[in-house]
């Protein structure tokens, strides 16, 4: 930390004594300011939350195991004894909701923590070193290029027998589903945290570490990494979004997770063919996804918002 | 400008040539059997002459390099002869490429294919624009009104729903409840008369709601942030003082600069509309180039999916190419070289 306290003066420093009756501000207590400020980050943290909770808690409280099938009471609509209906098979929509969701949430931040992890690493590698810049954009650039939805759909078709083989029929599908999109959404946060370091690369505290002979890596992580937090921050927040998304979309393709293993996008792929039938079984999921999806939407904007030091109030 | 032109699409050579490599080595080398679908009661011999009749004798590198000559000199020589009946070299001998479920040449099938997804993806993508513009335009002249906060709100859901659950919702609504609308696209239908007119109409209808609505959030977000952008400047400032009327100002200085980058993002979201047609055409049943795509993944149809999927990234490498030279020339500040 000695370092950044030759160019970050520490709050109690900057405390002088006119301002002493105000409390102290960091950074972090701005940026929390700011983010609580913002109806719609406020609203989406709150609805997160609520998500979050109902489907990690939730099948503790709601012990119907999501997966025994009952067929006299297939097809109900709303019930006390299913809140949300059954299926075709007489299984129970609410805790098929709730077990979709954890599945669904994990793969969407699994999937951003694999793309964010290579965003970084690629973003910084070109911004730093000079040399690897020309060859790591190109290929940012390749990637963007691709047809993403028809390649993930081909990979997933492809090699979902052998890492079924390999790790079993649901770890399998996991594993590749989070890896294909991984890989594949990982540019633009490279692109931004380039544009970054390329900034941050040139400010005097950074010379002044070279100076003192402080090793590249070093420099990165005490320097660089902390300085193009915020970016890193938003484009996480909002990969999770699209990498739920994009599983829902896979799964309603009928090229994502099998049947028994249903997340809300295979619980709509599912539910589409009974849509005549039991209108529930497409409303709750895609409601499930699109509440998510908006909320998490939401929080990205509040905080780009928030950790944009231009529009602080 | 020229030069800069011819740079790019020189650059856009390589590029392609990559993507192609990458699409065609990770469908060819994945473990995949084409004959695995067959019957076991054939015997292994004929199994082997299945695939050498597939073109899988020969190794990797020449089946890429046939592919690519089939696919960029064989097929648009056989487009030219079909369209406008000229004839270059023997056209009966010239190799085309084939899907293997169906043995007739894929080019056939996508032209069969295109103008449904042309038809309905287009229009969706032109609502879109032609909503998303005068909300851009009234939210960001009105900034923090009633509607601005509205749109905003509403344009951030259109941009979270996903797609097939706005269409799964919209078959609830407009055809299980109201009755209105047919679920199902009929691709055989012909406009004769009024009543096919309106049957196409009332068949377009929800697939088009569908992409207008998420297309138009996304680019009203952007003529949103362009106007709020230009209303800041200088030039603004100097119209209004020197007694030019508000409709002049807004429609005449703000609007056509502020309309340069939201022509190269449109320019740039076509192909991802090409693609998110995927899924719209599942939910409609529409027979499209997506659904050919989906039926060519779901049997295996690899030389299928691998034209398909190139084609896609075509398009993405050509209207980047485009977004770029049209900034080019909208922009008067932007000088390539």
């Amino acid at each position: 930390m000695s370092e950044l306290d030759l160019i970050a003066p520490r709050a109690d420093e900057a405390a002088e004594p006119a301002a002493l009756d105000q409390a102290h501000r960091s950074l972090w207590s701005d940026v929390r300011r700011q983010f609580l400020r913002h109806p719609g980050a406020l609203v989406g943290m709150i609805v997160l939350a609520a998500i979050v909770l109902i489907v990690l808690a939730g099948p503790y409280l709601w012990t119907v195991s999501p997966d025994r099938i009952n067929p006299r009471i297939a097809n109900r609509g709303m019930s006390l004894d299913h809140p949300l209906g059954t299926d075709n098979l007489g299984r129970d929509l609410f805790a098929q909701v709730m077990a979709g969701g954890r599945v669904s949430l994990a793969v969407g931040i699994s999937a951003m923590l694999i793309a964010v992890t290579l965003g970084t690493t690629i973003g910084v590698l070109a911004g730093f070193f000079r040399r690897l810049d020309g060859i790591l954009m190109r290929m940012t650039e390749l990637f963007l290029a691709l047809p993403i939805l028809p390649l993930l759909l081909v990979i997933i078709l492809l090699f979902r027998d052998v890492l079924r083989d390999l790790f079993g029929p649901s770890a399998g599908i996991f594993l590749l589903i989070v890896f294909v999109i991984g890989i594949t959404s990982w540019m633009q946060t490279a692109r931004v945290v380039r544009a970054e370091v390329l900034g941050v690369k040139e400010r005097d505290f950074v010379l002044a570490a070279r100076s003192i002979g402080a090793r590249p890596y070093k420099i990165i992580f005490r320097h660089i990494l902390p300085n193009v937090l915020s970016p890193i921050m938003v484009s996480g927040t909002l990969g999770v979004a699209s990498a739920i998304i994009i599983e829902s979309a896979l799964s309603f393709l009928g090229l994502g997770f099998p049947p028994d293993f249903p997340t809300w996008g295979r619980l709509l792929y599912d539910g589409a063919n009974y849509m005549t039938l039991n209108p529930s079984r497409v409303i709750w999921p895609g409601l499930a996804i699109s509440l998510t999806v908006l909320s998490v939407n939401f929080i990205g904007d509040g905080l780009r918002d928030a950790l944009d030091p231009r529009l602080r109030s | 400008m020229l030069r800069y032109t011819l740079r790019r699409l020189l650059l856009a050579i390589p590029t392609l040539l990559v993507i192609s490599f990458v699409i065609f080595a990770l469908l060819d080398l994945a473990p995949n059997d084409p004959t695995a679908n067959l019957p076991t009661t054939i015997p292994p011999e004929v199994r082997e002459q299945i695939r050498l009749s597939l073109g899988l004798g020969e190794p990797f590198l020449i089946r890429y390099l046939k592919w690519l000559y089939q696919f960029f000199v064989n097929e648009p020589l056989n487009l030219l002869q079909s369209a406008f009946g000229i004839e270059i070299g023997d056209a009966s001998e010239r190799l085309r490429l084939r899907s293997w479920t169906t043995r007739s040449p894929i080019v056939d099938l996508i032209v069969e294919r295109a103008p449904q997804t042309l038809t309905v993806v287009g229009l969706g993508y032109l609502t879109g624009i032609l909503i998303a513009l005068p909300i851009g335009i009234i939210s960001a002249y009105r900034k923090y009104s009633w509607f601005d906060q509205i749109g905003t709100l509403v344009s951030m859901i259109g941009f979270s729903v996903p797609t097939f659950f706005t269409g799964l919702l919209l078959i609830i609504i407009f055809s299980v409840n109201l009755n209105w609308l047919p679920s199902i696209y009929d691709t055989s239908l012909r406009v004769t008369d009024w009543g096919s007119f309106t049957a196409q109409l009332k068949q377009m209808a929800m697939p088009v709601a569908v992409l207008g609505l998420y297309n138009a959030a996304q680019i009203s977000r952007f003529m949103r942030a362009s106007m709020l952008e230009n209303f800041g400047q200088d030039y603004v400032r100097t119209a209004r003082a020197k007694g030019m009327s508000e409709h002049v100002v807004i429609f005449v200085h703000v609007l056509r600069n502020s309309l340069i980058p939201v022509v190269t993002v449109i320019a740039l979201g076509v192909p991802q509309v090409f693609g998110g047609a995927i899924i719209t055409e599942q939910i409609f049943r529409i027979n499209g180039l997506g659904e050919l795509l989906i039926s060519g993944i779901q049997s295996a149809d690899i030389p299928l999916v691998q034209t398909l999927t190139f084609i896609f990234a075509v398009l993405i490498v050509t209207f980047n190419l485009i977004a770029d030279i049209l900034y080019g020339i909208l922009d008067p500040r932007i000088r390539y070289e």
